[in-house]
């Protein structure tokens, strides 16, 4: 099947306007010894009816859990039916990016919502129309803090997700900064004392996540005021948005910089992408931020619009001086979460104290098994730590009966033995939960 | 159009929320009233009227479905919707990440095969899927460059880029902490040789080059290129944005670049989402695939597994493995057509191509006359020259016409540059009519300036006041 619609007939005239005698004149400039006659190990061209049941087959050997218990960065939320009907409108999603402004007013005016909506979740000014996703969002924030100070290293908490900290060292490494990592105290917070150490003259940026990836809630404020204080700027993550609906945001507490995840707001789990990067800050920071901005203005006759501005940020002006390289970003993502907000409005925060429900009932069902215990006595939001006598036959049982058991921190924190990263959403039951207990019994 | 914020009253709402099945606990004490938030101010809007709302944004949005796309450099091929319904597979859509690699089979053969084909098509040695799009893709082909000079112990700082390139080039090269140097192009359109010769020292990193370049040229001297770039041990990057122009050709690895990225988003079909998401595989020859980011697919006894036992990578781009529901996509479109199709889309592309350079040639100032690849680039100079009537002007006439525009002023070395990609997915007659409006507005250029300069009058906005919204910026609506 190929989607081209010339007939033979089409062909021959095209290529009498053209002045050729056949197709292969056009590709005279390759020289001869580097063309190919056919691509080799490419399987041949199937039907549609083909090609989809050798999709459903390949899906098929993934294996649906009955339910999942972890989160650790992607969440398993419900998704409102809305969410789907709109960013599956093809208006939208066979759209590019909108140059043209006047025939692309509804991504842009979307985008204009949805950038208003995480500014305002986030307790900063301004949001951008977003990034590829949560960790690559905090790399570049970190990246930008370097080069707007002039300083060359970053501090981060231990406690931010691992994989985050590792794109943010890979990005790092690429401009030649130095990473510094600041170790957590049995409450599972940053180690204050030690940030305050770390803190020189050289460091361009705090970078921490709340609630972090032990789902325990840092105190931004506290941490905020010691980055001020050296005059280092403060970038905090989130890795589950929800949290935004009932946490008061880190914007409000000092943050210069709030960059996150968007998965859970009405995108699905798709094995890890697309996801949706979140970018907000300081209003100060408006002509430094990376990526698109969409902007309100007016059209000739006073007309309300929208366009995508200050672009001189970017690389396709300012090439080698521009704040960042990113070009595509997620917009069809932000679409979604712009939808699922609106869709939620203020209900999310009755969503994420459902979340905040089927979180502790879960850590109290399994504190009442034999041996095990809390780790972080420390305020949760929907993720906490447990220690039990063998994670990874915990896991093994929950597996036999279809269930995905807790994220095993051991790999990443080789002082953590025996720990599981739990998390409960909305979308778990009690009926699941009891069950959980009943087969770890 | 209204706002959401505008629609918005307090008690309406859509999404409602189940009544919770286990114990309430009080949230105060749970979590702490310090950490708590005070507002939340998020649109209140019925069902109805959230669905009308963005109903009537998608009516105001111009997609490949609604009309012609010829937007040069960006591939607006049509996006099969077998590709769509492959996507939203249960399989594909609800798997966690972190799934043990035994529940993810699937994903992961999926992976796997899709890194061999794409190896297959390029000429590469290895393939990683994890950038979410090409700008990152690039960005990791860098940084695999500085690794690999890390790596043999040379302090190389520059990378060469030709004039031509996409900004994306020197802004990647930028924030791997290179230094970007101009190459200037020749009177045909590639590379200037000499100047290669002159700037091609132990000092450079890479060439990035994008072939076909952004003429819609193919360097004809790429031999010549790659062996003075090699000659003096650096490596030839190669930006993929056009590969449309040579699926089942040639190939970029037996041409003798070491790295290149791909945009799944443009070549192979998956739609682009009004900005998003793609996706940006990178290719990398023998030299490079050590420092490929992890975690890589491995397949042993047909059993797949992700593996970060690389001790040479780069590291991690992004979390988990890139935009998996994406790459579904482009795999469902690489099987649907198989070998001989991507080879026949490649060659229907560059036949629209040169057919829409032809016809209007004798219309518009073609800067570079001889067989294009699968984009052409005009210059609007004459119009500006005769009438006053500049390249913006006639992409806005196109609006009227029912057309999105091409992509205009880029190649910056074209003065007012008129970049069209028609892509092998429009029909002859598609062409034509697109013809026929174009030749009607240089018509008009020349009998009536303002009916163009005053274009579009067809749309819900007229030209909006982009100075305004950078002097004045308005990024969020304040309440």
């Amino acid at each position: 099947m190929d989607y081209c619609p010339h007939t033979p007939d089409d062909i021959k005239q095209m290529q009498a306007a053209i002045g050729i005698a056949g197709i292969e004149e056009l590709f005279a400039d390759i020289p001869e010894k580097f063309m190919i006659k056919q691509i080799p190990d490419i399987p041949q061209a199937l039907s549609e009816m083909e090609t989809m049941s050798v999709m459903s087959e390949l899906a098929g050997k993934n294996k649906l859990p009955r339910f999942t218990l972890t989160g650790a960065g992607a969440y398993y939320h419900f998704i409102p039916a809305v969410v789907g009907h709109i960013v599956g409108r093809a208006e939208f999603y066979t759209a590019y990016t909108p140059y043209q402004a006047e025939i692309s007013q509804g991504i842009l005016q979307a985008i204009y919502e949805y950038q208003t909506m995480i500014a305002h979740l986030t307790g900063t000014e301004i949001a951008n129309a977003s990034m590829y996703d949560g960790a690559s969002a905090m790399a570049e924030a970190a990246v930008l803090c370097a080069k707007m100070s002039g300083k060359n290293k970053i501090i981060i908490a231990r406690s931010v997700h691992p994989e985050y900290r590792q794109v943010v060292k890979t990005y790092s490494w690429a401009n030649g900064y130095k990473v510094v990592e600041i170790p957590y105290i049995p409450s599972g917070q940053i180690d204050l004392d030690v940030l305050q150490k770390k803190l020189d003259d050289q460091v361009a940026a705090v970078l921490v996540q709340s609630p972090n990836f032990f789902g325990v809630v840092e105190d931004i404020a506290s941490i905020a005021d010691a980055a001020h204080k050296k005059e280092a700027l403060f970038v905090t993550g989130f890795t589950d948005g929800t949290s935004l609906g009932i946490l008061n945001p880190a914007g409000s507490l000092g943050a210069d910089f709030v960059v996150g995840e968007g998965q859970s707001f009405g995108n699905p789990l798709n094995y890890g992408g697309p996801y949706l990067g979140i970018f907000a800050a300081k209003e100060k920071f408006m002509r430094r931020i990376p990526g698109r901005l969409v902007g309100a203005t007016v059209d000739k006759n006073g007309k309300r619009g929208f366009v995508l501005t200050l672009q001189t940020r970017e690389q396709h002006i300012r090439r080698e001086k521009a704040t960042s390289n990113i070009c595509s970003n997620e917009a069809l993502c932000a679409l979604a979460a712009g939808v699922y907000l609106a869709a939620l409005g203020k209900n999310l925060k009755r969503l994420a104290e459902l979340n905040i429900y089927k979180t502790q009932y879960l850590k109290n069902s399994l504190l009442e098994l034999a041996g095990w215990e809390e780790v972080f006595p420390t305020p949760v939001y929907n993720e906490f730590v447990l220690r039990c006598p063998d994670a990874q036959k915990v896991n093994k049982k929950l597996k036999k009966e279809g269930i995905i058991g807790g994220y095993a921190l051991q790999k990443d924190y080789p002082e953590l033995k025996n720990t599981l990263l739990f998390c409960a959403t909305e979308m778990i039951s009690k009926e699941d939960i009891d069950k959980v207990v009943a087969i770890l019994k | 159009m209204e706002l959401i914020f505008e629609i918005s009253k307090s008690g309406r709402g859509t999404a409602d929320i189940p009544a919770s099945d286990v114990p309430a606990v009080n949230i105060e004490n749970t979590i702490g009233s310090k950490y708590l938030r005070n507002e939340l101010d998020l649109p209140e809007v019925a069902e109805i009227d959230l669905i009308r709302h963005y109903t009537n944004l998608s009516r105001r949005n111009f997609g490949v479905d609604l009309g012609f796309y010829p937007l040069g450099s960006c591939t607006m091929k049509y996006n099969p919707k077998i590709n769509e319904n492959a996507a939203q597979l249960p399989g594909f859509t609800g798997l966690h990440p972190y799934i043990d690699d035994k529940s993810a089979q699937g994903n992961l053969q999926l992976i796997y095969e899709m890194q061999k084909y794409l190896c297959s098509i390029l000429g590469m040695a290895e393939f990683t899927l994890q950038p979410a799009a090409g700008a990152h893709g690039e960005l990791t082909g860098v940084m695999m460059i500085k690794k690999y000079f890390e790596k043999k112990k040379q302090k190389r700082r520059i990378i060469l880029i030709p004039d031509a390139a996409h900004g994306t080039n020197p802004a990647s090269s930028a924030l791997c902490g290179f230094e970007v140097m101009e190459l200037r192009s020749n009177s045909e359109g590639g590379v200037d040789i000499e100047h290669l010769q002159s700037l091609m020292t132990e000092d450079v990193a890479a060439l990035m080059l994008t072939n076909p370049n952004t003429l819609g040229l193919f360097e004809r001297n790429i031999e010549k290129v790659a062996a003075i770039v090699h000659g003096k041990g650096g490596l030839l990057y190669g930006d993929g944005a056009n590969a449309n122009a040579f699926l089942g050709k040639a190939r970029p690895g037996d041409l003798g670049f070491d790295v290149i990225q791909l945009n799944l988003h443009k070549t192979f079909s998956t739609p682009h989402g009004g900005g998003g998401p793609g996706s940006g595989p990178v290719g990398v020859g023998e030299a490079l695939v050590d420092f490929l980011p992890v975690p890589r697919v491995v397949k042993k006894d047909d059993k797949y597994k992700w593996s970060e036992k690389f001790p040479d990578t780069i590291g991690r781009v992004r979390s988990f493995y890139g935009n998996f529901n994406v790459v579904v996509k482009a795999y469902t479109y690489i099987r649907s057509l198989g070998a001989e199709g991507l080879r026949h889309a490649t060659e229907m592309a560059v036949l629209n191509a040169n057919y829409i350079k032809e016809r209007l040639k004798p219309y518009f100032d073609l800067p570079y006359d001889r067989i294009c690849m699968h984009e052409c680039v005009f210059s609007g100079s004459r119009q500006v020259a005769e009438s006053g009537v500049h390249t913006t002007d006639i992409a806005k006439k196109l609006i009227d016409y029912g057309y999105h525009p091409p992509t205009i002023y880029f190649p910056l070395i074209v003065p007012e540059a008129i970049m069209i990609e028609p892509t092998e997915t429009e029909s002859k007659e598609t062409l034509d009519t697109f013809c026929e409006a174009m030749i009607a507005i240089a018509k008009e250029a020349k009998e009536n300036p303002e009916g163009v300069k005053n274009a579009p009058v067809t749309t819900p906005v007229s030209r909006l006041d982009e100075v305004l919204a950078a002097r004045k910026p308005d990024v969020c609506c304040k309440r």
